[in-house]
């Protein structure tokens, strides 16, 4: 159930009629030679106080690539992903075990500074947050703060931009980022967030507060983005995981014999694959619809 | 905060067309009469201390506000505010300066670095010292810390920087303007901080949260997010520390040690505005000194209104810049 | 670990992360280091008032009356002070609270915004009156020429306390849910009657807590008493129409007295003063948290 096989772009016979349309602009992955892992995650457990909420996770994750996480609501995809960039030190209660190897190196040891991992992996979350500084300032802050003080005015153009939301502000840089809408927003986040040069980009629900529209223009940034950075998203909206993700995990909910609950990895392939051919049937039980 | 944000809608608006019974309209006569009375006393402390200081104000003019005089022998009397101003001003602005930090410190060290199982003690202990009536800071600081600080720090600070003007010879029994500005300093150090830890609170932790994530240090996240966040609110506090230094009287009175004179070093003893009111309760021996006294009175009522309101306008301010709806425009 | 391990990037970044690592480091420690002042100061404060008080602490404080200008070991007391501050701060309360709750009812339940406004902005001048001034006031109005007395010095604690009242009453008015009204006057009761009888008797905890802060804040206030209520006499009286004394202003003649039997007694009764002061809070802290769990529960 690793992601190990090679992934074919075309569609085998699928084994019943697939609910979820595959369509997307995606180009197909390269092939499995040519993709450089950039993460190994072996047998990781999250658990918080006494209580496990992920459990014995393994998987590989892809530089380049679009991973998408999906599962339903309560089977800690959101705590899982936190795992990546040492966000779940933040809560008191929190323990991990297992370990998350990022370029070789294990992240979730205590001897790493949490500091230096965020520097590279960087987090967009699911209710946009930007600062109450003014559009320039959100991107910029980052930046001086790291250090990266040369050429400013290009590095915010260029993070606006790629964030798809230079032509809508370039005008008024100096009004408080509060006074977008929520879409803007979110994408002022994103463009936050790729301006200090990270190496992966974590997607918590990106789109999850944001309308149709807005949730296609943060769809179609990844697209475009990919090759400069890794992305990892979480979604519950299993369409937009067919839409934008090369490769796709499938958590869901498993129960112990005395009434636990904990998230567990069940399935992780390529995107089409996950949602047209599954292999465990409860993959096939959630992307058809019944249930989750 | 204040009484002014608190609202409720009223289920009924008085007097709009239904028949008007005698009981809805006596409730609404007597309360409203007890509003209007709250509007007058404020209206009638203001005239009551001018009118009470106006002897003297038709006598020096304002030039009372920078005299630096207080003679009460009949025949020579000439009154002035000068010192008096000077030694409210320095001493609250000094506390000002002590307080803030420590008080910034320790509101940061109880939201952000502090274990758990510390919090609740250290903010007890904050709470209790607030408690503390100034009457029993002012005992204790004649008792037992101006005689410390005159035997530690007064004698040392003299003998090693004697050449500085601002540290004389240390005081008789530790009753300076000095010891009046460490007992302020620990006065107001509880408000400020309280006020300071409810706004460090406040933020909200998503915003902290995506500092964090973009890999700033702890510092740098309370330095660019949660400072500006809470800086109209830290303001505002800071300005009540002062309006509360400012308006301290008889915990200042104790320990301040009395004198008509400015003085540079710091260890001479003086008097505030407060100070010197408290100081001559008993009874002034003319009219004229009496309506001068007052007349501190009037000076001090002045600046802590202006202080009092400065604040309030931060506040208000502060609330409207958080207020900003998000989603302004497409 | 170093930010160029993990990402095999320049070396400018580890530079400024080592950099801003030590920055951090410092300025948590410079928070750290003026907590523990701040905490140590005022550790010492309470600690030292609490020591002095309680090795002071005597029955005759309460039971006997002072002596004054005694140069004898006769036992004396500050027995006048204590009722004096029960009468003052008594009638003071009674001077305050009806005031305070129609004020609060008027902001509530009547006034139009602009007013509420106005009236709230009136009371939060009140509040940063010091109470010097608020003595001044008093003296010029009632004392001056016609002589101190309790009852003058309870108006002056009065005025200190109407603000914090009046604020406390209205955030409770607030709380109490409007369909509360509305049952009352859907079933034809006056809205007069629906205050008095129902939204007051509602909010009657949120009151109570108020007015016993209230209480706690100005046992202690010293400043205003000068003007009205300080040239007493050294028995026990408890006749409103005389100048008595209270505690927080005997605590300060007798701390500007040199004899230290006088300064025995002046700790005695700060700490009595001070255990009171923190018991009422703590009280009325309790009832708050009992009430809204009663409201909460029912």
């Amino acid at each position: 159930m690793e992601g190990d096989e090679y992934v074919s772009t075309t569609i085998e016979p699928p084994m019943k009629e697939p609910s979820i349309k595959v369509e997307t602009h995606r180009a197909p992955m390269p092939p499995k030679e040519r993709l450089e892992t950039i993460f190994h995650v072996e047998n990781l457990d999250c658990i918080y106080g006494s209580k496990a909420a992920v459990k014995g996770v393994d998987m590989e994750i892809y530089k380049n690539l679009v991973t998408a996480i999906i599962g339903p609501s309560g089977c800690g995809k959101s705590t899982y992903l936190r795992c990546f960039n040492r966000m779940n030190d933040l809560i008191p209660s929190f323990r991990q075990t297992g370990t998350i190897q990022y370029h070789g190196t294990d992240i979730s040891g205590s001897n790493i500074d949490p500091v230096a991992v965020r520097r590279n992996i960087g987090m967009v979350f699911q209710r946009p947050n930007p600062f109450p500084k003014s559009i320039y300032d959100n991107v910029a802050w980052g930046c001086r703060v790291l250090g990266m003080k040369d050429g400013m005015d290009e590095r915010v153009e260029r993070a606006l931009t790629q964030a798809a939301l230079w032509d809508e502000v370039k005008d008024r840089l100096k009004a408080s980022g509060l006074s977008l809408s929520g879409g803007q927003q979110q994408r002022l986040c994103i463009a936050r967030a790729i301006a200090v040069e990270p190496d992966v980009v974590l997607m918590d629900e990106p789109a999850s507060a944001l309308d149709p529209i807005a949730t296609q223009a943060i769809e179609q940034l990844m697209h475009g983005l990919k090759s400069q950075y890794t992305f990892i998203i979480v979604t519950h909206n299993m369409q937009q995981a067919a839409r934008v993700a090369d490769m796709t995990a499938f958590f869901s909910i498993s129960h112990g014999a005395e009434g636990q609950r904990w998230g567990e990895l069940i399935e992780y392939d390529g995107t089409e694959k996950i949602f047209t051919a599954p292999s465990d049937k409860r993959t096939e039980d959630y992307v058809t619809g019944r249930f989750g | 905060m204040s009484a002014a944000d608190v609202t409720a809608t009223p289920t009924r608006r008085p007097f709009t067309g239904r028949r008007v019974r005698f009981g809805d309209a006596a409730l609404q006569l007597v309360a409203g009469g007890a509003a209007l009375g709250a509007t007058v006393l404020v209206g009638l402390i203001i005239w009551k201390v001018i009118d009470g200081s106006r002897p003297s104000i038709s006598k020096y003019g304002l030039g009372f506000v920078t005299r630096v005089a207080w003679n009460p022998v009949v025949g020579h009397e000439l009154y002035g505010a000068g010192s008096f101003i000077f030694g409210t001003l320095i001493t609250s602005f000094f506390a000002l300066l002590i307080a803030t930090p420590l008080a910034l410190g320790v509101a940061l060290f109880l939201t952000e670095l502090a274990p758990r199982w510390i919090q609740a003690p250290v903010t007890a202990l904050v709470e209790t010292l607030a408690a503390v009536p100034s009457v029993v800071i002012g005992l204790w600081g004649i008792l037992v810390l101006g005689p410390a600080l005159r035997t530690n720090i007064e004698s040392w600070l003299h003998s090693a920087f004697g050449w500085i003007p601002l540290f004389g010879p240390p005081s008789a029994a530790g009753a300076s303007i000095f010891t009046a500005i460490v007992v302020l300093s620990i006065m107001i150090l509880p408000i400020v901080s309280s006020i300071s830890r409810e706004l460090f609170l406040g933020v909200p932790p998503e915003l902290k949260e995506g500092a964090l994530a973009l890999g700033t240090t702890r510092w740098e996240m309370i330095r660019g997010v949660v400072f500006p966040y809470a800086r109209g609110g830290i303001a505002a506090a800071l300005i009540l520390g002062l309006g509360r230094a400012m308006g301290e009287a008889i915990a200042v009175t104790q320990v301040i040690g009395g004198g008509v004179f400015i003085h540079w070093s710091l260890f001479s003893g003086g008097d505030t505005l407060g100070s010197k009111i408290a100081a001559s309760y008993q009874g002034a021996s003319t009219d004229l000194q009496s309506a001068s006294l007052i007349y501190l009175g009037l000076i001090l009522l002045v600046l802590s209104l202006i202080a009092n309101i400065a604040a309030q306008g931060i506040v208000r301010q502060v609330a409207k810049k958080h207020g900003v709806t998000r989603g302004g425009h497409a | 670990m170093s930010a160029q391990q993990l990402t095999g990037g320049p070396d400018f970044r580890t530079n400024h992360l080592v950099r801003r690592k030590r920055v951090n480091m410092g300025m948590e420690a410079l928070a750290w280091l003026a907590a523990a002042i701040a905490i140590a100061i005022l550790g010492i404060v309470v600690w030292s008032v609490a020591r002095k008080g309680w090795s002071e602490l005597n029955l005759d404080l309460i039971t006997k009356n002072p002596i004054p200008f005694s140069l004898t070991n006769a036992p004396q007391g500050l027995s006048n002070a204590f009722a004096g501050t029960l009468v003052i701060v008594g009638l003071a309360t009674l001077m305050a609270l009806p005031v305070g709750i129609l004020i609060a009812v008027y902001l509530n339940e009547f006034a139009p915004p602009s007013i509420r406004t106005g009236i709230g902005l009136i009371l939060d001048i009140l509040a940063g009156v010091p109470a010097i001034v608020i003595g001044i006031f008093v003296f010029v109005l009632l004392v001056s020429g016609s002589g101190q007395s309790a009852v003058k010095g309870a108006f002056s604690l009065a005025i200190l306390m109407l603000p914090f009242v009046a604020r406390t009453t209205i955030e409770v008015l607030a709380l109490v849910p409007n369909s509360l009204r509305e049952a009352s006057l859907g079933l034809g009761i006056p809205a007069w009657r629906t205050t008095l009888s129902i939204v007051l008797p509602r909010a009657i905890g949120g009151i109570v807590t108020g007015t016993v802060l209230a209480v706690a804040r100005v046992a202690g206030e010293t400043a205003p008493l000068l003007f009205t209520s300080s040239l007493v006499g050294t028995q026990t009286s408890w006749n409103p129409s005389h100048a008595l004394q209270t505690v927080p202003v005997a605590i300060f003649e007798l701390s500007e007295s040199p004899d230290p039997k006088d300064h025995a007694r002046a700790w005695a009764a700060g700490f009595i003063l001070l255990v009171f002061i923190l018991f009422a809070s703590l009280s009325a802290r309790w009832l708050a948290t009992r009430h809204a769990r009663k409201i909460a529960g029912r």
